[in-house]
């Protein structure tokens, strides 16, 4: 009978463990100044805040530090500075818009210049195996040239 | 001109037209005497709801950017406010444009300073690059209608209000 009590009670203290652990494995982990400060901008100063030292950094700074301090994630706080200083102040430009040009221009530059370059070796090789322009004669020099490279060598002494 | 040579040049001409669709877009001069002021609509400061420079038409407006962390703008607020006391009505007012800072520090200066005048939010700095400021505060004179009449690249105090401003404004405030 005391067994059986002593495993109810264990239980509970388990599962009130669980309970009690439960909201802090699932939060979010707390936003940082120093990890925000890379990733946004002083819209005045046109550096990362990181950097920046100027009134206006130090009032946005302050702005971060107050939404930490409100258990804000750092999700929530981007948010909150471009809603206050427009997306400029993201570090990284927005998905979205002309913005979408830094990262699409990029890979079409990268995969054109590859399309290229594999249309060049293509071609390269091919010419190779077709002994086109450039290549050789094996049967060497005639008439003229013959006679040319003949003299060429007699003078060297080759 | 073969058709892989017309692909390289509209390759080049479209990364070209990039280069300078975002130089363009990213620089900007300062808006001289005699140009048009820009619209663009800016939400108010305090109290919600959107407003332009255009909804002034018939008035003289002297548009102030202006921020909070700006010390310049701290002495510079008492003179405007008492100008706006002397001279602001059906003909004229100063309208305060609070940029590139935070709306709760833009708020608390307006209110610090009693200023009375109008006040919107450039957040972004648009209004203040469509302007073609360089800094805070700088002053510009609108007339009735819409012209850009006087510009200053800096701090007003009441003297120079009062010499360079006030010949602009009619005689009678009403």
């Amino acid at each position: 009978m005391s067994g059986a009590i002593s495993r109810v009670i264990a239980s509970l203290v388990a599962a009130a463990l669980l309970l009690a652990l439960a909201p802090v494995a699932g939060a979010a982990p707390r936003a940082s100044l120093i990890e925000i400060e890379k990733q946004v901008m002083c819209p005045v100063c046109g550096t990362l805040l990181q950097l920046a030292e100027s009134p206006q950094a130090q009032r946005e700074k302050a702005f971060i530090r107050r939404l930490i301090a409100e258990g804000r994630t750092e999700a929530q706080i981007k948010d909150a500075l471009v809603a206050e200083y427009g997306d400029e102040v993201l570090a990284l430009p927005q998905g979205s818009g002309f913005s979408l040009s830094a990262y699409v221009v990029p890979i079409v530059a990268f995969v054109v210049a590859a399309v290229a370059l594999g249309l060049g070796v293509l071609r390269w090789r091919r010419a190779g195996r077709s002994g086109g322009r450039g290549q050789p004669n094996p049967a060497g020099p005639k008439g003229d040239d013959a006679e040319r490279l003949d003299a060429d060598l007699a003078r060297y002494d080759l | 001109m073969s058709v892989r040579s017309s692909i390289a040049v509209l390759a080049v001409l479209a990364l070209v037209g990039l280069l300078v669709y975002g130089l363009v877009s990213k620089g900007s001069s300062r808006i001289a005497v005699g140009e048009r002021a820009p619209v663009t609509a800016l939400p108010r400061l305090e109290g919600g709801g959107d407003e332009s420079i255009a909804q002034y038409k018939g008035r003289w407006v002297l548009v102030n950017f202006w921020a909070s962390w700006c010390i310049p703008c701290r002495q510079e607020a008492p003179a405007l406010e008492e100008f706006q006391r002397q001279h602001g009505g059906s003909k004229f007012t100063v309208l305060g444009i609070d940029t590139r800072d935070l709306t709760d520090d833009g708020r608390e200066f307006a209110r610090r300073y009693g200023l009375s005048y109008p006040q919107l939010r450039d957040g972004d700095g648009g209004a203040s690059h469509g302007f073609g400021t360089t800094g805070v505060p700088e002053n510009f004179l609108v007339d009735p209608n819409g012209t850009v009449r006087w510009v200053l690249p800096g701090p007003v105090d009441e003297r120079y209000l009062r010499e360079q401003v006030e010949p602009f404004l009619p005689k009678v405030k009403s």
